[in-house]
């Protein structure tokens, strides 16, 4: 049997998201769908599983065409899909969750419980995905919230399996349990696609990887015949060039001091779990890691947006553990933070209102009570100007910009001014790699006026590339300590806890 | 199933902030959008109304079996003479003018109150609680203190600011503190206001002496507002048209404004810009049920007979909600929006006297107003009219009780 | 939207031990409570003094069933279960025990109350224990509505409307064509404004604070304007007759509970049976999954081939076909005859206790009840003379609402995707 997707076509307003691409996967097959965000691979599954209609093309089954109008068709068609974000039920039992949507039932559309309760037995025990029915998914870590997204695909009966980004909300550990779940899989028969823009993992696992970039379809590779290098390069387009050009750095006096700290995330757990560091002045500190090590919480702590449970955050000596976003504005921190769109900008506001979002109080754009709207526009049209800004007017929504300007407006505001500390996260994230080499440059001015910079990415190139000293964060503790010199495997194996066996990518 | 778990207010950011781009409050829409589908959903409303009042004139309905001609004609003329004494009560004469912008005083300052709310994402459907609460200070204040007018008032509506600020403002609180959704405690406070206006009422310090039931002692001359000559129309349209003013000032051009609209498009945002939220909740409602106190103030002292009764207030807080929306929470359209309704309410007391058409109709038109406002979608089917690109859903207020 | 840790650093402890915080609030009230009993209702009732509470109504086979209590010995007792409950929470041994505790020392503290307002008097407890139910019937079923269509995310502060234009439409209908084609007119009614604000907030996507709004102005407006131009006109259209009451066999005969429970008209008896089969319909059969998923992760229930919008539509015209039955209730046994306004915030009462129940069939049913006690108590005490203000039980359900959305006695949590439109990609 084969699953085939055929010349599809996805028009969104605007955006070209899938240009006649081409998809096969065979029973007992696993390929890698690989591509950077924005790729346009999220899309063609949601076509795949009846959430999107494609603009043009089909989806085959042995040469059939499906119609797949919904996702109860790809169900019936015997397509399965494990979702990035997982589509289960918080408060439900794990049971009620496998079941739901084809549940058991006695007279009356009375549930059966027992017979939910003995189907994820059953799964569970045959494919050794160890869940307890009866739990709660809320209560659940993730990596087992995904097991009950794999049992609730088998007890589908479904024969081609689709995850997508599977492995960016586990850790290592997890990541290889998972890995031996999709062979087992594989070795029971099914069709697997597997998505993903982590270049190790799809090498570690795939029979064959496709790479799509721009909504097309690249390349098919044997990953016996291929590398991560040449990968990458498929992916992005260009030979990938992250070197940031800077000096030697000169660290003078610790500006940031981190001692035993210790935050809980929403869900009460140790995300940073006794955690010590010290930044200096004039030198850029790395904190690499895979996403959800505690970083996020990390830097909500140092920059007063979350409570430590223990430990002190010094600035310069001064303990400044318990202040709040505004007290560290006025000590002259400059955060760039995580999720531009959600926290760094308001999308409704102007470029000039989102300038000024975090001075606005002060002289001159105001006297405390009344804006000064011309001081303000004033300072709007000097730093587009003055930090590369692309946009029609300063008074245009911030959401109508791009990636990278929006990204630069936010460094703007936070830079223009002598900071003795910067904090950003995820600085790069999804945009142009022009605006990826002007804001490291920015950064590692910064460094060199003398501030002391923090970087937390879960981009081990950008960490690297732009690092003076490398801590790498697992499970909220620092699992290794580098300088500028340490190798990339080195490092990757620290990000896996030390003992990783897979290749970190 | 539903109890246990973490307080879901102790979550760092609501899920849905993010996705609260599109909002119907119009915060920043151009003036000809702006202008379009509120005009048409008038027009709209108005056009039901006609309808409603033809299906509901009995002597007309049995005459359509014999001469649907005839019928045709009663009905239409009907119609024809209710919107004619709409008109005529609204703006057909000076005392119909002042009576308009009479009516529209309290409209406006309700709408007002709304309207900040709106901009910074909170839905303040207490202000009728909170118009009670400063009502009931004013009122105190107007009878039982003696000074000259010039004071007297100013400080009947101090009292009134602080009383519909606090009744307010324990919404914002229990929103910052516990958070508690602003729509169900200010609809309970609505309740809780009534009943406790009713309680003041026969007690000593209010009621008028030798009464039983819940009316208060008059108000001292001196604090009534003056009118303009032998009209109704009062002290109180200026005081509207400066609270226009202040607003207007307040949301764009001071830096209180600013964060309110900052915290009301995206509460992360504003709290990693430094912005303390919880405290922005409490300042908005307190605001927002400060100009619902000055809007008590008109029930009472610019009311004949100037004395409290039981639920003064009346509908205008929710008129207000609908005023707040067909002015695209905007202060100069909150002012004309409260020129609109105050024409429909002078209008339908004449609609009610000259064709017998009651004045709650006027509750309807204003219903109506608002799903075509709300739903801009059906006035386009209606009118055939191209949806503008960057429309999306409207949401205001998302979940509640955490 | 907010989240406290903006204002403080205190979060987490305070979220560490919040039941212990919750334990010594409560904890503290009820010993207060104690103190308040034994002064004003103990020490302020004169020795020897008794209070008589009626058993039965006039007409009932037991005649004169009654019974009699010496009114500042039972404060006392209450006052001391009430210290030895405070004493229980705030040792914190049980603190799963703490609402439990709470609802028995308010309880007594009801029975206290009851026996000071009846001191040296005479007081028909049957009497108000029936009007109880009475008078939780139409909170309940608007509940039951909310409930409904919450589960699936939709929010409706649209109940007082639907029960005010059902009643009116029962009315009307009633006159015209006798009871049943009354109760069909009222019940289909709520259907249609179900619908009417389903087509808001799901297809145009209102905001539904706004459409729940929107309707209750129209209902009002309309009923209103209608009744005065009709219905003043055709004053037959105006007296619908009312359902019987139908005592049951045997357990009416039942001292007390027989009159309390099983005297009454359908009415009552359907609404015990809905909030119960309601009940049972969420939490054990298929529909009840399906739904509750839409309301809690819409997406989730998509993905597994659950129709969102359909389920929606369904629950929340079912919802208002509910609230159609608590309107011809209204008119068509409680009273018979439509006035303007007639449902005076019943609507909303029906909201707070929704919440009250946490979002649950019989919690309705039982915050329905305890709103029904106090608007019960509230009519009986004028007959009393009491000098506690009328007023000040009006409120309560209001004041209890608020004090549950806070968080004070133990947080409800509604539906995570409540009042958000699902968005099909």
């Amino acid at each position: 049997m084969e699953l085939e997707l055929k010349g599809i076509t996805k028009q969104f307003a605007g955006v070209l998201a899938n240009d006649d691409v081409d998809l096969r996967v065979a029973e007992g097959e696993i390929v890698a769908l690989l591509g950077e965000n924005g790729a346009g691979k999220t899309t063609l599954m949601n076509i795949l599983y009846g959430l999107y209609t494609p603009t043009s093309g089909q989806v085959l089954i042995d040469g059939e065409p499906l119609e797949l109008l919904s996702p109860a068709d790809a169900i019936a068609a015997g397509i399965g899909m494990v979702h990035q974000h997982f589509m289960l039920v918080p408060v439900f039992s794990v049971a009620e969750n496998v079941v739901l949507g084809e549940e058991p039932t006695k007279k009356l559309g009375w549930l059966d419980k027992s017979r939910a309760r003995r189907v994820v037995r059953e799964i569970s025990s045959r494919h050794g995905l160890d869940v307890d029915p009866d739990a709660i998914i809320e209560d659940l870590p993730v990596g087992v919230q995904q097991r009950v997204e794999i049992i609730k695909v088998l007890e589908r009966e479904a024969r081609f399996v689709v995850f997508d980004e599977p492995t960016s909300v586990l850790t290592p550990t997890e990541v290889e349990s998972f890995f031996e779940v999709v062979r087992s899989l594989k070795a029971a028969g099914k069709g697997i696609i597997f998505i993903s823009h982590k270049l190790g993992e799809a090498l570690d696992i795939a029979d064959r990887i496709v790479v799509m970039r721009r909504g097309k379809t690249v390349a098919e590779v044997v990953p016996a015949e291929t590398d991560e290098e040449r990968l990458a390069e498929l992916m992005v387009g260009r030979p990938v060039d992250l070197t940031v050009h800077k000096a030697e750095a000169r660290p003078a006096d610790v500006v940031l001091s981190v001692e035993h700290l210790v935050v809980l995330d929403d869900r009460n757990r140790r995300a940073v779990d006794d955690l010590s560091f010290e930044v200096r002045a004039g030198e850029i500190l790395g904190i690499a890691g895979v996403q959800g090590n505690g970083q996020t919480e990390l830097v909500q702590a140092i920059t007063g947006l979350r409570s430590a449970l223990r430990g002190v955050v010094q600035l310069r000596g001064v303990d400044v553990t318990i202040e709040s976003p505004r007290d560290l504005h006025k000590r002259d921190v400059a955060h760039v933070p995580e999720d531009r769109q959600r926290s760094g900008l308001i999308l409704q506001f102007t470029v000039t209102e989102n300038v000024i979002l975090d001075s606005y109080y002060e002289e001159p754009i105001s006297n405390g009570i009344q804006m000064d709207w011309d001081a303000a526009r004033e300072q709007a049209l000097r730093l587009v100007d003055e930090y590369d800004v692309r946009t029609p007017s300063v008074d245009t929504l911030v959401s109508k910009l791009s990636g990278g300007n929006q990204q630069k407006v936010i460094v703007a505001r936070e830079f223009d001014r002598d900071v003795s500390l910067v904090i950003a996260s995820q600085p790069t994230r999804g945009i142009d790699v022009g605006s990826i080499e002007y804001i490291h440059a920015r950064i590692v001015r910064k460094r060199d006026e003398g501030a002391a910079v923090l970087i937390v990415s879960s981009e081990l190139d950008e960490v690297m590339a732009i690092s003076d000293r490398i801590i790498v964060l697992f499970g909220g503790r620092i699992a290794g300590e580098f300088d500028g010199s340490a190798t990339a495997t080195e490092i990757g194996l620290a990000m896996l806890g030390s003992q990783g066996e897979s290749e970190a990518s | 199933m539903t109890d246990g778990g973490p307080p879901p207010a102790n979550r760092p950011s609501d899920p849905s902030a993010g996705e609260r781009e599109a909002r119907i409050t119009g915060v920043g829409t151009s003036l000809g959008k702006a202008v379009v589908i509120p005009a048409l959903a008038v027009l709209t409303a108005l056009l039901i109304g006609g309808l409603i009042i033809a299906v509901t004139d009995l002597d007309t309905l049995s005459v359509w079996g014999d001469d649907p001609l005839e019928a045709l004609r009663l009905t239409l003329s009907g119609v024809g003479d209710a919107y004619k004494a709409l008109l005529i009560g609204s703006v057909g004469s000076p005392r119909a003018l002042t009576e308009t912008l009479y009516a529209a005083t309290p409209l406006i300052l309700a709408g007002l109150a709304v309207a900040v709310g709106f901009q910074a994402g909170l839905f303040n459907i207490g202000v009728n609680g909170q118009m009670h609460m400063g009502g009931m200070a004013a009122l105190w204040v107007g009878f039982s203190v003696a000074l000259p007018g010039i004071l007297h008032i100013p400080l009947a509506i101090v009292a009134a600011i602080i009383g519909g600020a606090i009744w307010a403002g324990i919404a914002g609180l229990l929103k910052a503190r516990t958070g508690a959704h602003e729509v169900i405690t200010t609809i309970m406070l609505n309740f809780i206001a009534l009943y406790l206006v009713d309680f003041l009422l026969t007690t000593s310090a209010f009621q008028a002496p030798g009464r039983n039931d819940p009316l208060s002692k008059p108000i001292n001359p001196s604090a009534q507002f003056p009118t303009l000559g032998d009209y109704r129309l009062n002290i109180g349209f200026l005081i509207a048209l400066a609270a226009v003013g202040f607003v207007w000032w307040l949301l764009y051009r001071s830096t209180i404004g600013f964060q309110f609209r900052a915290v009301g498009f995206n509460p992360d945002g504003g709290r990693y810009a430094g912005m303390n939220v919880a405290w922005i909740y409490v300042g908005v409602m307190a605001i927002s049920g400060a100009l619902a106190g000055v809007a008590g103030t008109t029930q009472v002292l610019g009311l004949e007979p100037y004395r409290g009764i039981s639920g003064f207030a009346g509908t205008i807080g929710f008129d207000a909600i609908a005023l707040a929306l067909l002015g695209r929470s905007h202060p100069v359209g909150v002012l004309f929006a409260g020129l609109l309704f105050g024409a429909l309410r002078a209008g339908g007391r004449e609609m009610q006297g000259a064709a017998g058409i009651p004045i709650d109709l006027v509750l309807v038109l204003q219903a109506l107003v608002i799903v075509f406002i709300a739903a801009p979608e059906l006035v386009r089917a209606i009118y055939r009219i191209k949806t503008p690109k960057d429309e999306t859903g409207v949401t205001i207020s998302t979940g509640w009780g955490g | 939207m907010t989240s406290p840790d903006v204002t403080s650093g205190k979060r987490i402890d305070r979220r560490a031990t919040s039941e212990e915080r919750r334990a010594t609030v409560i904890g503290v009230v009820l010993v207060i409570l104690a103190a308040f009993v034994f002064w004003v209702f103990g020490l302020g009732v004169e020795s020897g003094v008794t209070s008589m509470f009626n058993l039965s109504l006039p007409g009932e086979r037991l005649q004169d069933l009654a019974w009699e209590v010496n009114s500042k010995w039972l404060a006392f007792l209450v006052a001391a279960i009430l210290a030895f409950l405070g004493g229980f929470v705030l040792r914190k041994s049980h603190l799963t025990r703490t609402n439990l505790a709470l609802a028995i020392g308010l309880g007594l503290l009801a029975l206290a109350f009851l026996t000071w307002a009846a001191a040296g008097n005479s007081f028909s407890l049957v009497g108000m224990l029936r009007s109880t139910v009475v008078l939780s019937v139409a909170v309940t079923l608007g509940a039951l509505c909310g409930l409904m269509c919450e589960r699936v995310a939709v929010i409706n502060i649209a109940i007082e409307g639907q029960l005010l234009t059902a009643a009116f439409v029962g009315t009307i209908m009633g006159s015209a064509w006798g009871i049943w084609a009354g109760l069909i007119g009222a019940m289909l009614t709520g259907a249609i404004l179900g619908a009417v604000l389903a087509v808001l907030a799901i297809k145009f996507r209102v905001d539904q604070i706004i459409a729940g709004v929107v309707i209750n102005i129209f209902a009002l407006g309309l009923t209103s304007f209608l009744a005065r131009r009709v219905l003043s006109e055709a004053q037959d259209l105006n007296s619908p007759g009312s359902f019987p009451s139908l005592k049951i066999p045997i357990l009416g005969d039942i001292p007390v509970l027989g009159a309390m429970l099983f005297d009454h008209s359908m009415f009552v008896y359907a609404t015990f049976i809905l909030a119960i089969v309601l009940h049972f319909g969420l939490f054990y059969t298929r529909w009840g999954l399906r739904s509750r998923s839409v309301g809690e992760h819409p997406r989730a229930a998509d993905t597994v081939g659950i129709n969102v919008y359909r389920t929606r539509y369904r629950n929340v015209i079912l919802g208002g076909l509910i609230a159609g039955f608590g309107g011809a209730f209204l008119t068509l046994s409680q009273v018979s005859r439509f006035e303007e306004n007639l449902t005076a915030g019943i609507g909303f009462i029906g909201l707070a206790a929704m919440i009250f129940g946490r979002w649950m069939p019989l919690g309705a049913l039982g915050a329905g009840l305890v709103f029904g006690f106090a608007r019960a108590l509230q009519q009986k005490l004028g007959i009393l003379g009491t000098p506690i203000p009328s007023e000040f039980l009006s409120m309560t359900p209001y004041i209890v609402t608020i004090i549950v959305v806070a968080g004070v006695v133990g947080r409800s949590r509604p539906p995570a995707a409540d009042g958000q439109p699902y968005i099909k990609e």
